[in-house]
């Protein structure tokens, strides 16, 4: 028996808990866009800070507490939740409300700029260098041996898969049975009749954005604790990874935004496994370009129809 | 009615002056350093009570005293081009006195010669996001290439700066073509990801290609421009050529070649803005308006918008080419770290600064902000902070720019 069967196994495992992550982030790139058609380029940064807020709080209470290791998981989860939705409001609020109605390309530089903002912000504050996350979650949830080589799923990419899998669930119930959910379906489908018809626009444009960075600050956080330390600069590389799985699902669509995450966890854990580690970016930059390419609708979204 | 209004400013001042207190009190009031006992955390609690209590005044006050919309100057109504002439050529006198001046000799020349690299970058990426209107957030990669051009036929074919140029223009707009050929159907913020992307790539690239690009290490050594066919070096670097120094019979100094230097790129700076400025004026340069303000009318009328867009993409990444490869003989090296996505933002946040689409707005930008750093080095670490907060501003209340361009237009006498 060779190495095959195993090494696919463990880089299947590597592969979704990292793409779980990925579709937490898309979440938000595809819902704003598919409300408003703009790319938040600030998404990515939101959940940076949702991995500072957490460690914050990690730090702030884990020192002198005895709280066991859950406890400590769900304070930082709830804070980092409550913080970085407040900050994804206020981005709305402060950089983008005021340019609903300009060119398109005036509330994308505002978003490049708020991006480079938080980015330079964390630095100043935090300083650039990684800093450690405490190991909170230990053990594994499994580990087999496949014919000599072990293949091993650790709990806390077990927890990030687990936490993806139960809030992909409960937006797509939300977004289809709630009240708000049906007003954010009616306002991406057209978004001046909604208004007409006496929808709070303004109160759905926020709600987007607070339920993106809601998903990207429990990435943030999960993501912290499976690899154990954080920088300023993963929210740039993450935030267009995730736009990348938001466009191959197809942009605007929820179910979209985790089919593309999952694959791009995939295609990049494989890429890793078989190429040298540094060419993992191209693959998934050069996957973006070849499907804006072949399919630039995605694979679960609708071709758009730009009308006069 | 009035009872309610009041009220209704004052939860509204509660409310924002709690989110203030939620998103600073854990970010900024709790800051994390490592130390050497480990990850601790500082307590500060000042700035975000400060920052709480001036948005809750501010938004007290402001419904109160509403802020005067900041005017827009009207376009200038000017007969067809009369204003121009004085300014560029004044403009011209002052840079060339420049080297002389008491101000600028030293490392405040160096500053300006690499304030005139970004102002290239920034005329070419101005034909890109200011009159074509496409979002280009991968300007460095073209930076990049046309440096690594310059930097490689250098190396490994001893080719001299000036045979080098057009081809380092030639290889940046090439990749233009390749990336823009297939992207450029697509729609804007599409655009803008997929240059990112790209952005990265090169770079990523030219980080791990250790073959052709040594890596990180970069390449050193780079030439020099020639004078007129002199070297403008301490020695030559070829055997038995006498420098520009040994011909005109004085000594070799560095401020000499640095004024030289400078020379050189002031005379690049014109040559792409005279190019630019005609080009503008060119039947390509009015359908790469057209197709800004218009796509749909601009097909309808028969423009291609693919073939238009090209050719804005490959000229602005033509002069980035160009940029690039001055930059390399300047510094005389390159490495993959200097052309990152903090550049191509550096150079848009210039672009929307001066004004999209306006050349004299873009010039002025880049001179202010590659020089204000050098005036306040004590701030540098803010930099980039305020780079993004100044981005973010001007979208709100001056998407025009700084010093916006004039359109120009002919009245009808009355």
């Amino acid at each position: 028996m060779d190495a095959f069967l195993p090494l696919f196994l463990q880089q299947l495992i590597n592969g979704l808990s990292l793409g779980a992550i990925y579709a937490l982030i898309a979440i938000g790139y595809t819902m704003v866009y598919g409300i408003i058609g703009m790319i938040n380029f600030a998404h990515g940064e939101i959940y940076m800070i949702g991995a500072y807020v957490g460690l914050i709080t990690l730090t702030a209470i884990g020192a002198a507490s005895g709280l066991p290791p859950w406890m400590l998981v769900a304070a930082a989860l709830v804070v980092a939740v409550i913080v970085t939705s407040s900050y994804g409001w206020a981005v709305e609020r402060c950089a983008y409300r005021s340019l609903r109605n300009s060119p398109r390309l005036v509330p994308l530089i505002s978003a490049i700029g708020m991006s480079i903002f938080f980015q330079n912000y964390v630095v100043v504050l935090h300083t650039s260098r990684d800093l450690p996350v405490p190991d909170l979650i230990t053990g594994h949830l499994f580990s087999v041996d496949i014919g000599g080589f072990e293949v091993s799923m650790s709990n806390s990419r077990a927890l990030i898969l687990f936490a993806t899998v139960v809030l992909m669930a409960a937006v797509t119930l939300y977004i289809r049975h709630a009240r708000m959910g049906r007003a954010c379906r009616a306002c991406s489908q057209d978004i001046q009749m909604a208004g007409l018809l006496g929808i709070d626009v303004n109160k759905v444009i926020s709600f987007t954005f607070v339920l993106g960075a809601f998903l990207a600050a429990i990435g943030g956080v999960l993501i912290g604790l499976s690899i154990n330390k954080i920088n300023p600069f993963i929210g740039f590389l993450a935030g267009i990874k995730a736009f990348t799985a938001a466009v191959l699902g197809g942009i605007g669509s929820i179910p979209g935004a985790m089919l593309g995450g999952a694959l791009l966890g995939l295609v990049e854990t494989f890429a890793s496994a078989f190429l040298p580690t540094e060419y993992k970016d191209i693959v998934s930059f050069g996957l973006l370009i070849v499907i804006l390419l072949i399919r630039p609708s995605g694979l679960l979204g609708r071709p758009e129809v730009e009308k006069v | 009615m009035r009872e309610q209004i009041k009220t209704k400013i004052l939860k509204d001042a509660f409310i924002a002056a709690a989110v203030t207190a939620i998103l600073t009190v854990p970010m900024i009031g709790l800051r994390l350093n490592v130390e050497s006992t480990g990850l601790v955390l500082h307590k500060n609690f000042l700035w975000p009570a400060v920052a709480a209590a001036v948005v809750f005044v501010a938004r007290l006050v402001i419904p109160f005293v509403l802020i005067p919309k900041v005017s827009v100057p009207a376009a200038w109504t000017q007969k067809a081009g009369d204003y121009k002439k004085w300014w560029v050529g004044a403009l011209i006198v002052l840079a060339i006195a420049w080297p002389f001046t008491l101000l600028g000799g030293g490392s405040m020349l160096t500053a300006v010669t690499m304030a005139m690299v970004y102002i290239m970058l920034a005329l070419g990426l101005n034909i890109v996001v200011g009159y074509a209107g496409l979002l280009d957030l991968g300007h460095a990669a073209f930076y990049a290439i046309g440096a690594y051009t310059y930097a490689l036929l250098n190396a490994n074919f001893d080719l001299g700066f000036w045979a080098a140029l057009p081809l380092a223009g030639l290889s940046a707009a090439l990749f233009g073509v390749l990336l823009g050929f297939p992207v450029l159907r697509l729609r804007g913020d599409y655009l803008a990801i997929v240059t990112l992307g790209f952005g990265e790539i090169v770079r990523i690239l030219l980080n791990n290609w250790d073959s052709l690009t040594h890596g990180p290490d970069g390449i050193n050594n780079i030439a020099k421009p020639t004078l007129f066919g002199f070297e403008i070096t301490k020695r030559a670097r070829v055997e038995d050529a006498s420098t520009l120094w040994q011909t005109l019979g004085i000594d070799y100094s560095n401020v000499y070649q640095q004024i030289i230097l400078y020379f050189i790129a002031l005379f690049l700076v014109v040559i792409t803005a005279f190019l630019i400025n005609r080009l503008v004026k060119m039947p390509i340069g009015r359908a790469w308006e057209a197709l800004r303000e218009d796509e749909i009318a601009c097909r309808s009328l028969a423009l291609n918008p693919t073939v238009i867009k090209l050719t804005a993409f490959s000229l602005g990444s033509m002069f980035a080419g160009f940029a690039g490869a001055f930059y390399a003989a300047f510094i005389g090296s390159v490495t993959p770290d200097s052309f990152g996505f903090i550049e191509s933002a550096i150079i848009l946040s210039i672009v929307v600064l001066g004004g999209m689409g306006s050349q004299r707005g873009v010039i002025l930008a880049a001179l202010v902000l590659t020089l204000l750093p050098e005036f306040a080095r004590g701030f540098a670490e803010y930099r980039m902070l305020v780079f993004g907060a100044v981005m973010v501003l001007m979208m709100i209340w001056r998407p025009q720019g700084l010093w916006p361009a004039s359109r120009r237009r002919v009245e009808l006498p009355s």
